[in-house]
């Protein structure tokens, strides 16, 4: 049941990456080049909702579908880690136009080079992993 | 029920993301794609090389689970909900491409250029397809997340370190666009 349950949630997402052009090469070139709003309009409202949802579960103390308390773990306090990486990650979304979700939506919709963009990725996570201790973190 | 088959608004599309990420909370999870990249190297025996790799990749099972339905969920989007897989970009955006080369800017999803399977026959192609993938994988777990895991949990959640990810993004992604296109393209 549970399995099934994320299988939704995962079909949800990937019609919603693709329907929504999230997934389009150009939608990224276009954002970072910001000559629509469109990218803006989806990261934008996404957030808004985003926030207002978690303040109310914060607020109400929701408790999840199991009835297990939610709790938000804050993400560890750094500023390298996240500036570098980000910018390394910025570099590879702009130019495979297509970042961890949207890769394995573009699988299904067919368009097989993808799948260097994933392996690659892979890749590049186990780099990651054998250089983290040399890393500023 | 037309809509469906047009492209979604952005104003339906965002939402839409918040309440997956609402869904993936109630059962007790949380929205983030890059770390099955992890678990996929975990799976691959990576675990041999760098203890970054050694946890129980069956807690994140479910993850994978939701990447499935990812694919699926893409088939479907492409195959079943679609009219017209162009994408209507920017006619300034698309003049700029295909003074780049990319001829197929406002007509297709992708640009065939990259993303057919003849594009597979350019080295320079293959070349591009691997540098974009290793710079993702490398940067995501690096930064502790990609755009799902900070830019929309992170920043939902108003943590300051997924801020931080973000502000890097756009600095990645705007020097490649506005700097080094220009040199490979």
């Amino acid at each position: 049941m549970r399995t099934l349950i994320y299988l939704f949630i995962g079909i949800l997402l990937g019609i919603t990456m693709f329907k929504s052009e999230a997934a389009s090469w150009f939608r990224i070139y276009e954002m970072f080049k910001f000559e629509s709003f469109h990218m803006y309009g989806i990261i934008g409202s996404a957030l808004v909702t985003g926030i207002i949802v978690i303040k109310l579960i914060k607020i109400f103390k929701i408790k999840s579908l199991y009835g297990k308390r939610i709790s938000f773990n804050p993400k560890e306090k750094s500023f390298s880690r996240y500036m570098f990486g980000g910018i390394i990650f910025g570099l590879g979304w702009a130019l495979a136009g297509a970042c961890p979700g949207p890769m394995f939506t573009l699988v299904g919709a067919g368009y097989f080079p993808i799948f260097i963009v994933i392996i690659a990725s892979l890749f590049g996570t186990f780099l990651y992993g054998l250089l983290k201790k040399k890393l500023p973190h | 029920m037309n809509w469906i088959f047009e492209p979604w608004p952005w104003y339906f599309s965002g939402p839409m993301i918040a309440f997956i990420m609402f869904l993936l909370i109630m059962v007790g999870k949380n929205f983030g794609m890059s770390s099955n990249l992890r678990t996929l190297c975990t799976i691959c025996g990576a675990g041999n090389k760098s203890d970054f790799f050694k946890f129980d990749w069956k807690s994140q099972k479910w993850n994978l689970i939701v990447v499935i339905g990812t694919i699926i969920g893409g088939f479907i989007g492409s195959y079943f909900l679609n009219a017209d897989t162009a994408v209507t970009i920017n006619s300034d955006t698309i003049s700029n491409l295909k003074s780049l080369g990319f001829e197929s800017a406002g007509t297709a999803y992708l640009p065939t250029e990259l993303f057919d399977n003849g594009a597979l026959l350019s080295i320079k192609n293959v070349f591009v397809l691997v540098i974009g993938g290793l710079l993702i994988g490398f940067g995501a777990r690096y930064a502790g997340g990609c755009t799902s895991g900070h830019a929309i949990s992170g920043l939902s959640n108003l943590q300051l370190p997924s801020l931080i990810a973000v502000i890097g993004f756009f600095i990645g992604g705007l020097t490649m666009i506005h700097f080094i296109f220009p040199i490979i393209f």
